[in-house]
């Protein structure tokens, strides 16, 4: 079937193509309804990424988290018509250790392989989940980066020590907002701290413990265990505050991507024994315990639905830069593509 | 009864504008298939559809129902029929296809479309059917990009219509099946004589037909250029980096 594909040419410039796909016995044909943008996006968008990565991953379609509605499904999982999210992370091969995610050998969708603007998306059936009936589309649309955040957060209980009083969560942007709430659902009884930059974003963490400007953390502050969801060359900064105000052997996890390289102070790390862990994606499983989460605890939509910035209707490919435009002048929130086209 | 909502691709054309080359132009190959098998796919993958009936010249039947086969495997979702001597002719078998094997009430819809239209996509077809159930009749356009000169005596021009309310036809037109069959046998052989698509049956006895959003890519292959041009906005395969 020819599939029409939106992909990015060079930065701020979509074209569209038709890919000839192969309908066999062992694909899901989804269509996609709700779509989200991501950082990773945005840095292939904007050519923020270095030329030599353009030059190689152009022409593609971007866009790896969202949603569709079930067209076709020879394998018998799905129905048609069954709202299901899209797993963008393709493994090509098991192992009994390392996670899906981290294979090197695994493709993912607007990285390695085309991502979700297109007409319809293909797959075997378990790279999609049904999604609970009912559930607001807009906060599904990005629910790839909810289950990143659910992702980062199961592994910081595998490998951080048993005290597990006080968090604190680095980042007041879109990342730290989800990780924040996911872990204040997972571990009901800690303390999660806050610590932003801006007070006004810092308002919305109506559910944390308390919300600090990191230029005026209390002396006495400590955390067990910490997250680091600022990203960029200033994570640096994020991360060797958080080496300041962790207690010893506490486990800090890394979220946020930099191109650069971010210099630490690894004094500190050895005399204080502190773990770090890296996370990055996730898979199939982190959907399925992310939607039971959901179902345990119905407010965590409520509470993501506030991050819904914009809301884009794509009727044609100018609506796509549009979507784009839009999504760097917000000043928080995501920005949920109606793919409509 | 089902959806009671049908695909009708019209394959009618013996390929007379495509040069030296023998086969029905709907028959050649783009990518890896015959153009009506890309077709047909983007029909068969839209569950709104009840089924798909393809109307093509007798002597191609055979021809197609074995690349249907074989491209397709075997279904009874699509149903390959004889179509009339010309494109109105096709419509109105299909009509008389569905009437028989299925039964026809006035909801009954058809999306006619031409096979020669492969890169025709889902939110076309699903924006066809969407109006056709609230209007009655649909005709696929985009606006025109050339001036349109009228040149009635085909020496001078008689006028040149102001361009921004002129649109292209392209396909899907789709139709309340009972409606359209009606109306075009209402018409007297002169007026049937004068058509060149289907919507000009109810254009012609002042029936509105809502307009639905066509694209630029949704080309007819027509002429030999136009397979150029198909091939190069088809990517073979996956991109996989």
């Amino acid at each position: 079937m020819l599939n029409k594909v939106y992909q990015i040419v060079s930065p701020r410039q979509f074209e569209e193509t038709f890919v000839d796909i192969e309908l066999d016995s062992s694909s899901v044909i989804v269509r996609p309804k709700y779509l989200s943008i991501c950082h990773a996006d945005q840095r292939y968008y904007q050519g923020t990424r270095p030329e030599e990565v353009l030059k190689k991953k152009f022409p593609m379609a971007l866009l790896h988290e969202g949603i569709g509605e079930v067209v076709a499904d020879p394998t018998g999982t799905f129905s048609v018509g069954d709202e299901v999210v899209m797993i963008p992370n393709f493994p090509t091969e098991k192992d009994d250790i390392i996670a899906e995610n981290y294979l090197r050998s695994s493709k993912f969708r607007a990285s390695s392989m085309d991502g979700l603007m297109q007409e319809f998306v293909i797959g075997p059936a378990d790279r999609f989940v049904k999604l609970p009936a009912g559930i607001d589309p807009y906060v599904a649309a990005f629910t790839e980066l909810v289950s990143v955040s659910y992702h980062a957060v199961q592994r910081m209980i595998r490998f951080s020590h048993e005290r597990r009083n006080v968090f604190g969560v680095w980042g007041d942007g879109n990342l730290g907002f989800i990780t924040s709430l996911i872990l204040k659902k997972c571990l009901p009884d800690a303390k999660v701290y806050i610590f932003g930059i801006d007070e006004y974003k810092l308002q919305d963490f109506t559910f944390a413990d308390g919300t600090y400007l990191c230029s005026e953390i209390p002396e006495d502050m400590r955390v067990d265990h910490a997250f680091e969801c600022v990203g960029n060359v200033v994570s640096g900064q994020a991360i060797n505050q958080i080496i300041d105000y962790i207690h010893p052997e506490g486990t800090i996890s890394i979220l946020g991507v930099s191109e650069d390289l971010v210099p630490l102070n690894t004094r500190m790390i050895l005399e204080k024994g502190l773990r770090f862990f890296g996370s990055s994606r996730s898979g199939r499983s982190d959907y399925e315990g992310l939607l039971k989460l959901y179902e345990e605890n119905p407010d965590i939509i409520n509470y993501l639905e506030s991050i819904v910035g914009s809301k884009v209707e794509i009727n044609e490919i100018k609506d796509i830069s549009n979507a784009f435009e839009t999504d760097i002048h917000k000043r928080l929130g995501k920005t949920v593509l109606i793919w409509n086209i | 009864m089902g959806t009671n909502i049908y695909g009708v691709i019209l394959a009618g054309g013996v390929g007379s504008r495509m040069g030296n080359v023998e086969k029905p132009k709907q028959f050649i190959t783009i990518g890896e298939k015959p153009i009506i098998i890309h077709t047909i796919e983007k029909f068969m993958i839209n569950p709104r559809f009840e089924e798909i009936i393809v109307l093509c010249p007798s002597q191609w039947v055979s021809y197609t129902k074995d690349i249907v086969r074989k491209f397709i495997g075997e279904t009874d979702r699509i149903a390959v029929i004889e179509g009339g001597a010309v494109r109105n002719e096709t419509v109105m078998n299909s009509i008389k296809y569905i009437e028989e094997a299925h039964g026809i009430d006035e909801d009954t819809i058809i999306v006619t479309h031409d096979s020669v239209r492969p890169f025709i996509t889902h939110r076309i077809i699903e924006d066809n059917i969407d109006a056709a159930l609230e209007f009655g009749a649909t005709d696929t356009v985009i606006p025109a990009t050339d001036t349109i000169v009228e040149g009635k005596d085909n020496e001078t021009i008689s006028s040149i219509p102001d361009r921004s309310i002129m649109y292209q036809g392209q396909t899907p037109q789709s139709f309340r099946a009972l409606k359209l069959r009606d109306t075009y046998n209402s018409l007297t052989e002169e007026e049937k004589g004068i058509l060149t698509d289907a919507c000009k049956i109810l254009v012609t006895k002042g029936i509105p037909v809502k307009l639905v959003k066509g694209e630029v890519s949704n080309i007819k292959i027509t002429y030999p250029h136009d397979l150029v041009v198909a091939e190069a906005i088809v990517r073979g395969e996956g991109n996989v980096k």
